[in-house]
């Protein structure tokens, strides 16, 4: 399988375009145990990413992600803004001057990204964050690939890892982020970063489900 | 929801303009990276002063921005931490060549987004150093959270520190102060009403009639627990109680009280509250040397309100009576 520039920016756009459909509930989930911003913030970071992707359409896809994160950063505010963005500079880091990508490079990019989140945030698994989304995601995918699975399978079992570490953030104690300061009270929501976490995973799996096709 | 605003997404931009109009004396408003900055900046060989966070808590920090207070604020949206652009943007206008003091209230996303600015500023040669407010004394235990919130003793940090740079105190010693103040200062927050972020719509929890929220932050957010309402002498106990063991302060002790209100409190509730605090910090032999009675850090309209004491000695007092002239808080200039 290639991945190509094209379906780099097909899935910018998806992302942009399922953030804006849920953030509403975005919002919602952020209210009991945030400050009710996480959709509105990501909406208008991504619209901004937007703006900007016919800017870089025919750089490199490690420039495109770059640029994709920078405009998080300076558009999305909070901590979802350092968080996804150093996630998408990191990973535009780790594929510089690449036009094409393989499965492994995917991978790659999704580690640096993990990576780039955890050393910003400084959150550990267990905490009821994104990190706890993403990390069974990136470790369904690294196994897989030791264990020689076709990508396409390991996609569809990896995004099915994100989204039950997402459900698993329903029962956990909030020790990072604003969800912190609720202490018990944070226990029983889902939290807001590991749900847009999720939703970008889930237009990765299809955007690479699209080119399967 | 009813509000006086054109439209959600342009509330701080709209307030932004208005700042401008009523203050040209004392700030000039810079769009597109937002932040305001003192109309003289920069002050040749003064270190500069920043802060920023979510907007919503006015008149915290713009009102903040003027001759013996702050060079810069950088306001993010409504209770979102502003972007590193801002940050980076307001360092480079207030810098004159004696470096610049970002003070950061100590949530996840403003500690994020300076610390990029920061980083960001270091590239370009800048010299910024940052001090992290974390006085809320609601967050009980630091380990398993966030931090303690940085809260109203960001304000008064703010001024006496703003006093010190006006003094010609270089970085290191803005720093040390701006540390000493936060380390002998301590707050605690309840509401009667819950606030309504404008993009959110609805209240950001609930509250019965006769219900308020002890242990807040200043974002809407819960706190520690729901308590019946209870009368201002026992509200003063719950507040103060917390306070002054956790650092702790002592008979003999010299203080500055801070009685805030959240955005929504009538100030003759906050009256009511400071007489209540100055009676039992008598009872406690605790002096206060100096007062400040306002809604200076809020939550948009939220009711209720906050204490701060800070320890003081002669230097702390020095600083805090010098003079000050911004929109918000102005003596002796």
């Amino acid at each position: 399988m290639r991945i190509t520039v094209e379906h780099v920016i097909k899935f910018v756009e998806g992302v942009a375009a399922r953030i804006k459909e849920h953030r509403d509930e975005l919002v919602q989930l952020d209210s009991p145990i945030g400050d009710s911003d996480h959709g509105v913030n990501m909406d208008r970071g991504f619209t901004t990413v937007l703006d900007k992707l016919p800017t870089v359409a025919d750089k490199d896809i490690g420039t495109i992600l770059k640029t994709v994160g920078m405009t998080l950063v300076s558009t999305v505010g909070g901590a979802s803004g350092p968080l996804y963005g150093t996630a998408f500079i990191r990973a535009g880091m780790a594929l510089t001057d690449r036009y094409e990508l393989t499965p492994a490079e995917v991978v790659v990019a999704l580690e640096a990204a993990l990576e780039g989140i955890q050393a910003r945030g400084k959150a550990q698994r267990g905490e009821k964050t994104m990190i706890d989304a993403i990390g069974p995601g990136v470790d369904v995918l690294k196994e897989a690939q030791a264990n020689g699975e076709e990508f396409m399978s390991a996609m569809r079992r990896s995004v099915a890892a994100v989204e039950e570490g997402m459900k698993s953030t329903i029962p956990m104690l909030a020790t990072k982020g604003r969800a912190s300061y609720l202490g018990q009270r944070s226990i029983g929501h889902q939290d807001p970063g590991a749900t847009s976490s999720f939703y970008i995973a889930q237009v990765m799996l299809e955007t690479v489900e699209g080119i399967h096709e | 929801m009813k509000k006086l605003i054109n439209a959600p997404e342009g509330v701080v931009k709209d307030a932004l303009a208005g700042i401008a109009a009523a203050h040209s004396d004392l700030v000039t408003v810079h769009y597109d990276p937002d932040y305001i900055v003192r109309a003289d900046a920069p002050v040749k060989g003064k270190v500069g002063i920043i802060s920023g966070g979510g907007s919503g808590h006015e008149p915290m920090h713009g009102g903040f921005v003027g001759r013996g207070m702050l060079d810069a604020a950088c306001p993010g949206a409504v209770f979102t931490s502003p972007v590193p652009d801002q940050m980076l943007a307001a360092t480079k206008a207030v810098d004159g060549g004696a470096g610049v003091l970002h003070i950061v209230k100590n949530y996840t996303g403003d500690v994020m987004n300076f610390e990029m600015a920061a980083e960001l500023a270091a590239a370009e040669g800048l010299d910024v150093a940052a001090v992290v407010t974390n006085d809320d004394v609601a967050v009980e235990n630091s380990t398993w959270t966030a931090g303690r919130r940085g809260v109203g003793v960001t304000v008064l940090l703010e001024k006496m520190v703003g006093a010190a740079a006006e003094a010609g105190a270089n970085l290191a010693e803005c720093k040390r102060i701006a540390e000493k103040v936060n380390a002998q200062g301590r707050s605690m927050g309840m509401a009667l009403t819950a606030c309504t972020v404008p993009h959110a719509g609805k209240p950001g929890f609930e509250l019965g009639d006769d219900e308020m929220e002890v242990g807040i932050g200043i974002h809407g957010e819960p706190g520690r627990r729901k308590e019946k309402l209870t009368t201002a002498a026992n509200i003063t106990e719950m507040l103060a109680g917390p306070i002054l063991d956790d650092l702790p302060f002592q008979r003999g002790d010299t203080v500055l009280a801070f009685v805030n209100g959240m955005g929504g409190t009538p100030q003759i509730e906050l009256y009511v509250m400071y007489n209540e605090l100055a009676k039992l910090l008598a009872d406690r032999g605790i002096t206060i040397g100096r007062n400040l009675i306002g809604s200076y850090i809020t939550s948009l309209e939220m009711a209720g309100c906050s204490f701060t004491l800070v320890k003081l000695d002669d230097e702390l007092t020095k600083l805090w009576d010098a003079p000050v002239l911004t929109p918000a808080l102005r003596w002796g200039a």
